[in-house]
C-alpha cells in the first residue's frame, strides 16, 4: 500500500517536503512506517525518535497496524501556547 | 467553544462570552509572545498547526474539562501565523460557580493544550536565525 505521510514543523524542514509517500506491505505497523521514513530521509532520524505518529488525526502506538488510505502524520514534540 | 484563528484574539469578547449568571468565578489565561528565551532575544514566533487534529484535540480538552469541573462556559482559542512580541497566541476562558474550580479548570485546559494539541512554534531570533521549538518532553 502507498501511504501519504504529512510532515510538520521541524520534520518538514528536515525532509524538505510537507509530505512523503511511503510504500509498505499490507499489515505494516506504525513502527514499520517510522523505519521506512528514516530510511527514505536519514536526516529525520534523530527527530523522528521523539515524534508521535497520528493515524486519522489520532495518536497511534508503534504496534498499531496501518490501513490503506489512512491519513498519517509525523508530529514532532508540540510547542503550542 | 474552541477555535484556531489567524486573527488577533479578542480576549474581552471571549471572557464576556464565558460569563454565566450561575457562575461567580471567571478565569482568563492569556499566553503571549515573550521577548527573551534562555537569554536569547525573540523578535517573533511563527505558529502552525495540523488543523483537523488540532481542532479535534481542543474539542476533547473542552469536553474533558467540562466533565471534570462544573464549567458554565469556556473558550479555548489558539492563534496561528506570525506573531510579534507581546501578541496573544492563546487564550483560555473558563467560568464556574466558584473561583477555586474556575482556576483549576482553566489551568487544566491550558496545560493539556500545551501537552497534546499539534501546534508548533518557530523562534525568530534577533540575529536573524530561526528554530522550531520541539521540547525534550514528548507530545504525549
Amino acid at each position: 500500500m502507498k501511504l501519504h505521510v504529512r510532515l510538520f514543523a521541524g520534520a518538514r524542514d528536515l525532509a524538505g517536503a510537507d509530505h512523503v509517500v511511503v510504500e509498505l506491505p499490507a499489515g505494516a505497523t506504525v513502527a514499520d512506517l517510522r523505519a521506512r521514513l528514516v530510511a527514505l530521509c536519514p536526516r529525520l532520524a534523530e527527530l523522528a525518535k521523539r515524534c508521535a505518529v497520528a493515524v486519522d488525526a489520532e495518536f497511534a502506538g508503534d504496534g498499531d497496524v496501518l490501513k490503506d488510505g489512512a491519513e498519517i502524520a509525523l508530529l514532532p514534540p508540540v510547542s503550542g501556547g | 467553544m474552541i477555535r484556531l484563528t489567524i486573527e488577533p484574539i479578542d480576549f474581552a469578547a471571549l471572557t464576556e462570552a464565558a460569563r454565566r449568571p450561575d457562575c461567580g468565578g471567571v478565569v482568563l489565561f492569556l499566553g503571549t509572545v515573550r521577548d527573551l528565551t534562555d537569554g536569547r532575544i525573540t523578535t517573533a514566533l511563527d505558529y502552525e498547526a495540523y488543523p483537523g487534529m488540532a481542532e479535534k484535540k481542543l474539542a476533547e480538552i473542552e469536553e474533558e474539562t467540562c466533565r471534570r469541573w462544573p464549567v458554565g462556559a469556556m473558550a479555548l482559542v489558539h492563534r496561528l501565523g506570525c506573531l510579534g512580541v507581546g501578541e496573544i497566541s492563546v487564550a483560555a476562558a473558563v467560568s464556574c460557580p466558584h473561583r477555586a474550580e474556575a482556576f483549576e479548570a482553566c489551568r487544566f485546559a491550558i496545560d493539556r493544550l500545551k501537552e497534546l494539541v499539534p501546534i508548533w512554534k518557530k523562534e525568530n531570533w534577533a540575529d536573524g536565525s530561526t528554530e522550531w521549538v520541539h521540547p525534550a518532553t514528548s507530545a504525549k
